[in-house]
């Protein structure tokens, strides 16, 4: 069992994933999601690659569309 | 350096056009613009219009014009100082804004800070003036087809023509918003295209850590007014909108709540400019 901190919030994952992986198990588009992990944001071509491990602070940003 | 001397030698100066001017003191404004400028029929003193029975006192700034006339830059500047009080404009004056999407959210945002006096704005936008624009983007029917940078700028030249505006003509990539926004005092996300707004975003988290940012996410529809919230979620980084209203058929962008959208996004701009950057 893996323990990250997703936007301030404690949430238990059963195995490891990736960022991009989390993203969609919330049912975000990771094409619109900002992602600062560890305190560092992530290049998008990061999000596929980069596990999660336990004790991740992760934040997300999500935009929707309009302007 | 004459305005000095003769406040030295304790003469009381009366500025006319910002030329000191002896022996206006104790004078109508009517009196002053028959003798300096005939058919001035606009006197502002001190940055607000004066009747013509006001009698000017020593330090008065009297600016005379005719109606129609453009005014000179001196002049729109002493208006802009003594509307806006001396810090504010210095400020706004000396600063220069990126706008990324001249939209519904960055064409009002242009037009908001070029009344403010802004010294300079750097413009971007791929898209041609569309009729679908004209419900909420500040464009006419005759700019139909026109680059929407081209159009805007020459909306602003008629607002305020001593606003330095550049051009960027392109679609942006996430790759060539450092380079091409590293000199802005703030960066402005305007974009339609909720990819782009995460990328700018990315893009100036990553690698613009000097540049004020403030973009916009949820905004479509008729929305209660009050869910437009202007959130601080980093150092100098707001994000505007209630996060929520996505455009799409059945909730469209309208100019009223697009348009409160965009006017928290240019007040943050003064905000930031004027040094304030305080958690909600």
């Amino acid at each position: 069992m893996i323990t990250i901190i997703c936007n301030g919030e404690s949430r238990q994952l059963d195995q490891q994933v990736s960022v991009e992986q989390l993203m969609i198990s919330l049912g975000l588009n990771p094409e619109r999601v900002v992602a600062e992990l560890n305190g560092r944001i992530l290049n998008r071509s990061e999000y596929a690659v980069t596990m999660l491990a336990n004790g991740a602070i992760l934040e997300l940003i999500r935009f929707v569309g309009g302007g | 350096m004459l305005r000095r001397a003769a406040e030295q030698w304790g003469h009381p100066v009366i500025y006319v056009n910002e030329q000191p001017t002896p022996g206006a003191e104790g004078l109508r404004v009517a009196e002053v613009a028959a003798r300096l400028k005939p058919g001035a029929d606009i006197v502002v003193v001190n940055g607000f219009p004066a009747p013509p029975d006001q009698v000017l006192v020593a330090g008065d700034h009297c600016w005379l014009m005719r109606r129609g006339e453009v005014p000179s830059a001196a002049i729109m500047d002493h208006l802009l100082h003594a509307r806006h009080t001396p810090g504010v404009h210095e400020a706004v004056r000396r600063a220069t804004v990126g706008i990324m999407g001249l939209g519904g959210l960055g064409s009002a945002v242009a037009v908001a800070l070029a009344r403010m006096g802004i010294g300079g704005l750097l413009l971007a936008d791929y898209d041609v003036v569309e009729p679908s624009n004209l419900n909420r983007q500040h464009y006419f029917i005759d700019q139909l087809g026109l680059p929407k940078t081209v159009a805007l700028a020459a909306n602003l030249a008629r607002i305020n023509p001593y606003v330095a505006v550049d051009l960027i003509e392109a679609r942006l990539t996430e790759a060539d918003i450092p380079p091409r926004f590293a000199g802005m005092d703030v960066l402005v996300e305007c974009f339609d295209d909720p990819v782009m707004k995460a990328a700018a975003l990315r893009a100036t988290l990553r690698e613009l850590p000097q540049v004020g940012y403030v973009g916009a996410s949820g905004m479509a529809g008729y929305g209660d007014n009050n869910a437009i919230r202007t959130q601080r979620i980093r150092p100098r980084v707001y994000i505007v909108g209630d996060n929520e209203s996505e455009a799409r058929p059945g909730q469209g962008l309208m100019a009223p709540r697009v348009g409160i959208a965009a006017h928290h996004q240019a007040n943050q701009v003064i905000r930031l400019l004027l040094g304030v950057d305080e958690e909600a």
